[in-house]
């Protein structure tokens, strides 16, 4: 295996013989001129997130805290979840009455098993972010998120994104997001809107293999 | 809806780079310009599609400095290539994944197998990846015993039928709904299918769902990778390319060495750049980052392979003007503003890169000689629509024309006595000799247009005489008109040339 390591970083060397010794990468310029915050003011951004969410087809609701546990009642209710999936740090204020609730647990043993998630109806999580100028729901696997398969396996995703999460365009999301890849190596999924695939005559179709419903609801 | 069996049996038809050769692309494009089903796919699909991304990208203000950005990146990445390698290796040996180089697609796909047989894997899905159909990995896998399912709907249909892509990120856009029904019924034996998009989705989903769950290795390609974490990223739209690199204990990552960035930060840019020009969104349905192997958080794989592949980049970078191909982030824009794939689609090209992108990347990465790819950096009319929406500004038509110069160079050289005799090749050379000098040039007008009267009798010259006839063949000509501009230009000013030079330049 070593010798192909030395071999392609020969051929690069050769092949970039026009390179100067001394010029160093950070000689190349890159010149940063797009937008890397947004000046619209914080009712704007978030009205904007709640928008451009569904016009993906995710269903967006918007309610406030005191309101939320009846939301997720009611959304859960309309679904007809009975089986509900709940990742680790969800607040216990927000697990509704009257559904079988299957908890996921950190470390071996304690893990749903991917039939377990397959079989429930639905899933409800936290997020890390939400992208105004997508809208893009972020997951970090952190608090009240968990491991990827809990939010890929059910077909239903309710996802609850509070106001103060929601960035305005996608630079701040990734120098946000920075401390969480660099420092604790932890996954990140992007989610905007539910699967789709444009594959047939370029037609987009709702559901593909993630969850064929997105519902979101943010509290304010 | 019952699903009952499926084998992928077909094969694919072979391509450059495959053994063997493979037709110009005159002669496919023959081919492709008679199906008229084609045709109304392709045109139908490339004008919904272009018409889709101005929207997104006229939503952008800054857009024209994220290209700028998404260029200078790659400039970077690509003159220090040697020095992120080793950063990513690094990265991502620390976050407890192994890296694997591989100078060629026959040691790629020797990596790649051996890796699943020692978890003694029959079956691997994977998620559509094009760095692993220019290997022609498949069919290795299946040569060792590894059956390779495709879970992208796209792959699956063109795997399912036995065919190749025709577009790199719609790969069945030859195919219309009633197609991929029938296709559907036979292959999976679907019952009762409808032709309507979302049934022939969910045919897809129940089939596959069960090899997701199942599968002990799961095979990607890398749409990024970042030097200074190790980050790997898979952008998507259906969820198997989140499935394939979540649930399988093993991932298997197969990427050429030209998609690594250098920082975490850079995805910003081509977070931006790629969903807005390929499938003319603000953001795709899912993209994937993840960072090593799983490390006991029991989120994702427990192993996880990087395996950096060559197979003939190292030679691209080489050319500084030939460069810039690499830039490529497989957004697919250009093939559909490309006036030529629009009419030929992508099997014409006869390469896993179709397209403006494919005819400079494909004679590169194959090396100049074959018939095959040599045509290809004629498959254009040189329009330019290719670089104003590319999303890392690769001057596609700079490149072509680069290309064609290396092409006959090369059959000037090595071709022999056959190749300098050509005729093209003579008049070509006569050509030159006589732009290079002012006499000789008024005298080759004065003498075509006594000359040309047989033949441009309609007001257009449809046909050249004898050994001249080639260049006909696919284009129209002007007749030398009854007054040239040199003429016209002499009796306005009533003397020579207007800065009274006598110069021999035919300026």
């Amino acid at each position: 295996m070593s010798a192909a390591r030395e071999e392609i970083l020969r051929r690069i060397r050769r092949s970039t013989r026009d390179v100067p010794d001394a010029e160093r990468p950070e000689d190349v310029p890159v010149e940063r001129g797009y937008r890397e915050t947004d000046d619209a003011p914080r009712g704007e951004i978030v009205e904007r997130f709640a928008e451009r969410t569904a016009e993906y087809k995710a269903k967006v609701s918007r309610v406030s805290e005191s309101g939320l546990p009846g939301a997720i009642r009611d959304a859960l209710k309309a679904r007809g979840v009975e089986k509900l999936v709940v990742p680790p740090g969800l607040p216990e204020a927000w697990v509704p009455y009257g559904v079988e609730v299957l908890r996921d647990g950190s470390g071996a043993g304690a893990q749903l098993t991917n039939d377990e998630l397959d079989r429930s109806d639905g899933v409800l999580t936290g997020c890390a972010l939400g992208i105004s100028q997508t809208g893009t729901i972020v997951l970090d696997a952190g608090e009240a998120q968990g491991r990827r398969a809990l939010t890929l396996l059910p077909d239903y995703h309710l996802c609850v994104v509070r106001e103060e999460q929601v960035v305005g365009l996608v630079p701040e999301a990734f120098a946000g997001l920075r401390e969480t890849v660099v420092g604790e190596g932890r996954a990140i999924t992007f989610i905007s809107g539910p699967s789709a695939t444009s594959d047939i005559e370029l037609n987009r179709v709702e559901g593909v293999h993630g969850p064929r419903t997105l519902e979101v609801l943010i509290v304010g | 809806m019952t699903i009952i069996r499926h084998q992928p049996e077909k094969k694919a038809p072979p391509d450059a780079f495959s053994e063997g050769r493979t037709p110009t692309f005159e002669e496919s494009a023959k081919e492709s310009l008679s199906n008229s089903q084609l045709r109304r796919n392709l045109g139908k699909a490339t004008q919904t599609i272009r018409r889709k991304r101005g929207v997104a990208v006229a939503e952008m203000p800054d857009w024209e400095e994220l290209r700028e950005a998404g260029r200078a990146l790659k400039a970077r990445t690509l003159r220090h290539l040697d020095d992120y390698l080793v950063e990513l290796e690094e990265s991502v040996k620390r976050a407890g994944g192994q890296v694997h180089w591989a100078r060629d697609a026959e040691e790629a796909n020797r990596i790649v197998a051996g890796i699943a047989k020692s978890h003694g894997a029959r079956e691997v899905v994977k998620v559509k990846s094009i760095a692993t159909d220019e290997t022609k990995l498949n069919e290795y896998l299946e040569g060792e015993g590894i059956a390779a399912y495709e879970t992208d709907l796209a792959e699956l249909i063109i795997q399912l039928a036995g065919e190749t892509s025709s577009h790199i990120l719609v790969p069945a856009i030859h195919k219309n709904r009633s197609e991929i029904r029938e296709l559907f019924m036979r292959e999976l034996g679907v019952e009762d299918l409808s032709d309507d998009p979302p049934d022939l989705a969910n045919a897809a989903r129940l089939y596959l769902r069960k090899k997701f769950l199942s599968a002990k290795v799961g095979i990607s390609g890398a749409n990024f990778a970042v030097a200074e974490t190790g980050t790997v990223c898979v952008v998507e739209s259906e969820g198997n390319g989140r499935m394939c690199t979540t649930l399988p204990p093993v991932l298997v990552t197969l990427m050429g060495i030209e998609k690594v960035i250098p920082q975490w930060r850079d995805y910003e840019v081509f977070m931006q750049l790629l969903p807005r020009s390929s499938t003319a969104e603000r953001m795709n349905p899912y993209t994937s980052f993840w960072t090593g192997a799983s490390q006991g958080s029991g989120d994702g794989p427990e192993e996880f392979h990087l395996v950096l592949m060559d197979n003939g980049r190292t030679d691209v970078l080489a050319d500084e003007i030939g460069r810039q191909s690499l830039n490529c982030i497989r957004c697919s824009a250009c093939l559909n503003v490309c006036p030529v794939y629009e009419r030929t689609g992508g099997h014409a090209y006869n390469s896993v890169y179709p397209g403006p992108i494919g005819a400079i990347l494909t004679p590169q990465l194959v090396g100049i000689g074959e018939p095959g790819p040599d045509s290809l950096p004629y498959a254009s009319s040189l329009c330019g629509a290719c670089y104003e929406v590319c999303p890392v500004k690769i001057n596609i038509p700079q490149v072509l024309i680069h290309l064609r110069g290396k092409v006959v160079r090369h059959k000037q050289d090595e071709g022999g006595l056959r190749e300098r005799l050509d005729p093209e090749n003579v008049a070509m050379q006569a050509m030159g000799r006589i732009f290079a000098n002012r006499r000789l040039y008024e005298g080759a007008q004065k003498a075509a247009h006594v000359g040309q009267w047989p033949l441009a009798r309609s007001g257009t010259i449809h046909r050249l005489p004898g050994k001249l006839a080639g260049w006909t063949e696919a284009r129209d000509l002007k007749p030398v008109p009854e007054q040239t501009f040199r003429d016209w230009w002499k009796t306005r000013r009533g003397g020579p040339s207007p800065n009274g030079s006598t110069g021999d330049g035919a300026s």
